[in-house]
């Protein structure tokens, strides 16, 4: 197949393998945090970490919309879907997270409340077209390769004067993670390098993770999602490091420019603003690390219209998803891990998103980790 | 109800006037499921017309058959695809190759079926005569008839537009008794050819998921290559199986289950089609998760492998065939495969329903 085989050629990986293990130095280790799961997928998926040398480590990050958003905001969907008059859409991805109380919104949509599966903001859209008795209110998550697509439904929506479509904005910044992460470095979490969202840098660009290469000295490179992709952005980075070379990166010159997509982000920065502060799961309250709908759209701001609040809401206290997000544990360092909690029964998010670091631990690799038959 | 013509004077054969031909520009209403007379031309006119054959015309409420002498098999299965009609098929000839197959996987010969009908008020006359024609020529193509039948109406919004549930009768040849509890390590595991075209052929067509794809279902019955891997393996054949629902993935763990082993397979030897392949990657799906209708596993004692293999590729549905795994010790009941990139991976069971990942 064209544009996905040439990324996953057997022999390509092989020589690359050859390469790093040249290439890394016996006398040290070498720490990366894939940001995004994304990559943990793809590093499981392919068992990439059977080809990499045993100095070569990689840590999982926190980039997966559905992990790092608290419980608190999928307990007041589940408030808003109650509603009588609301049709709640959403990515199939947010159905089975638990929320409080044994929740989640696949359970609440068993027990009446209308909600729907949506492959696209536009489906969501075209739902409240349809259906003009209903207040339809979009479930947006996801970091800044999600945002545009929300942002052009709330033009749409102005367009056609739609008065019943409304968002409930949880669109949150990578780099404000990746600082996050990088403040709380030595609490459990020591990396060497990064390796970076392309899918995100084709929006944003390069220069947003320049503060990490200056001012905390990490290598980051932005690698695309394929295996060969990552493999190469590893040697990339060992490459780095022995030069003693602290450098942002860009692996996937295919899709990601220095600058990035300038149209999305105007259009992003037109309808949304910054909020103060946005509460993560794994790395609690981060400031200017998530967005919210402007003034100017505050009809289409589902918060507002429906006076939505967040209620303080705790993650099951054995649960270590916070820890893995930050990359201070790994999913087998959980007690729940492959016991109680399964991707039929998880007891957090990270075993329930199809990007989370448990769940893809679990699905391609618990090899590893699980001796017992089940 | 008796078709055959009135015959009124010697020599002089009028037909009966007050039966009027069935409008197929119409719908199907709540009459055509009350056991009335409307019921009842909707069954010759459509059923009858598309499944004829002798056991039907007797119009009974059953139908009587002769049972061969030996060990038989059966299975029933019911069918809810959305889309109804999908590139390379439709649920009626599904109704059938999914009755037919999964006889054919104990290597039995399939004889009868039988199909019964979930009809949603409002549905197009003419789509159901268009399902009807489809079961009818996958029946009379496989030649194993639809013996007996039954037709409920259900009022709108109570299914989505039609429902078949088939039940398959077959005779199993002597000596031969497949079972999924029957591999053992050492088995070759042995795929007849390309995975996920069904799953991904519907999919193209799926509301809101509409993309512009060339593949077409893999819907076949497979009896005729069945019976031809039985020719050629014999008693050495250990167990067979269709990767329906849940795909390949979700066939092999429930062997592993069922036989107490694991699995070892090697991702380079899988055969997907490019499509298929870009398709999923497009989704964020995963072809080893993907529905199949018209292929089937096959776990075989090693000395045989090499014989079936080539008694596969001999078959028409067979022609891709190809040997992509071992069945392994492990009381864990893994099932491992061999990246391309020689790392190795669980291949496991779906958690929930496989769908588009979000970014
Ligand atoms: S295994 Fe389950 S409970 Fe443990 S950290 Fe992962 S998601 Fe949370």
């Amino acid at each position: 197949m064209k544009y996905v085989d040439e990324f996953r050629d057997g022999h390509l990986a092989r020589g690359l393998a050859r390469s790093l293990a040249t290439l890394a130095r016996d006398d040290r280790e070498y720490r990366f945090m894939e940001f995004c799961g994304g990559h943990t997928h793809a590093i499981s998926r392919y068992g990439l970490e059977d080809l990499l040398p045993p100095n070569i480590r990689m840590i999982h990050g926190p980039g997966c919309p559905v992990c790092v958003l608290p419980v608190g905001r999928i307990d007041a969907a589940i408030a808003l879907a109650r509603h009588p008059k609301v049709t709640l859409c959403t990515y199939a991805d947010l159905m089975r997270v638990p929320a409080s109380g044994g929740m989640s919104l696949i359970k609440a949509k068993a027990a009446g409340a209308d909600i729907r599966m949506v492959y696209s903001t536009l489906d969501a859209i075209r739902i409240a077209e349809a259906e003009p008795s209903r207040e339809v209110v979009f479930f947006a998550i996801g970091f800044e390769t999600t945002t545009p697509p929300t942002a052009l439904a709330i033009r749409l929506a102005a367009q056609k004067q739609l008065s019943n479509f409304s968002v409930f904005c949880n669109h949150v910044l990578t780099p404000a993670a990746m600082r996050a992460i990088l403040a709380g470095e030595g609490e459990g979490v020591e990396i060497d390098g990064f390796v970076g969202p392309s899918h995100v840098s084709a929006v944003i660009g390069v220069r947003p993770y320049q503060f990490a290469a200056e001012h905390f000295n990490k290598p980051i490179v932005i690698a695309g999602f394929e295996p060969l992709d990552v493999m190469q952005s590893i040697l990339m980075l060992v490459r780095q490091l022995n030069e003693g070379r602290c450098e942002v990166e860009n692996q996937y010159g295919r899709a990601v420019t220095t600058e990035g997509n300038v149209k999305a982000q105007a259009e992003v920065a037109d309808i949304f603003e910054l909020r103060d502060s946005f509460e993560w799961r794994g790395l609690g309250e981060v400031p200017a690390s998530a967005l919210r709908l402007r003034e100017a759209y505050a009809d289409y701001d589902a918060e507002r219209r429906f006076g939505v609040t967040t209620p303080c809401a705790k993650d099951n206290p054995a649960c270590e998803c916070g820890a893995i997000l930050r990359g201070a544990k790994r999913p087998h360092d959980c007690k729940l891990f492959g016991t109680v909690c399964t991707p039929e029964t998880p007891m957090g998010s990270c075993m329930v998103s199809s990007e989370g670091a448990c769940a893809a631990q679990w699905t391609y690799r618990r090899f590893d980790t699980q001796r017992v038959a089940s | 109800m008796d078709l055959s013509p009135l015959r009124h004077a010697e020599g002089c054969v009028v037909t009966k006037t007050y039966r009027r031909k069935l409008d197929m520009s119409g719908r199907v209403d709540l009459s055509h499921g009350a056991g009335g007379r409307a019921m009842a031309q909707l069954i010759a006119d459509i059923f009858h017309v598309a499944l004829d054959n002798d056991w039907l015309r007797q119009g009974n409420d059953q139908s009587v058959f002769e049972a061969p002498k030996g060990r038989m098999a059966m299975t029933t299965d019911a069918f809810v695809v959305s889309p109804l009609f999908f590139p390379g098929g439709d649920i009626g000839s599904l109704a059938v190759h999914g009755a037919v197959n999964d006889i054919a996987m104990s290597g039995s010969r399939p004889l009868y079926l039988s199909a019964s009908f979930i009809i949603e008020e409002g549905f197009p006359l003419a789509d159901l005569a268009r399902i009807a024609e489809s079961m009818g020529a996958a029946s009379r193509a496989a030649g194993v008839p639809v013996i007996t039948g039954d037709t409920k109406v259900v009022e709108r919004g109570k299914a989505d537009g039609v429902f078949i549930t088939t039940t398959g009768v077959g005779v199993v040849p002597e000596g031969l008794d497949l079972s999924g509890d029957k591999a053992r390590p050492g088995d070759v595991l042995l795929v007849s050819g390309s995975i996920g075209d069904h799953g991904v052929a519907v999919m193209s067509k799926r509301e809101n998921l509409e993309f512009d794809c060339e593949i077409l279902s893999d819907s076949a019955a497979l009896h005729g290559l069945v019976a031809d891997m039985v020719a050629a393996a014999g008693a050495a054949l250990r167990l067979m199986r269709d990767p329906t629902r849940g795909g390949l993935a979700a066939t092999l763990n429930e062997i592993a289950q069922q036989s107490r082993v694991g699995f070892r397979i090697e991702e380079a030897a899988i055969p997907v089609k490019p499509e298929v392949a870009a398709a999923c990657e497009l989704l964020g799906l995963d072809p080893l998760n993907v529905a199949n209708e018209g292929k089937l596993i096959a776990v075989v004692a090693p000395e045989a492998a090499p014989a079936l293999l080539e008694a596969m590729r001999a078959h028409p549905l067979g022609c891709d065939a190809a040997i992509i795994g071992a069945a392994v010790e492990d009381e864990r009941r893994f099932v491992q495969m061999t990246s391309s990139f020689g790392g190795a991976r669980i291949v496991d069971w779906l958690a929930g329903e496989q769908l588009p990942r979000i970014c």
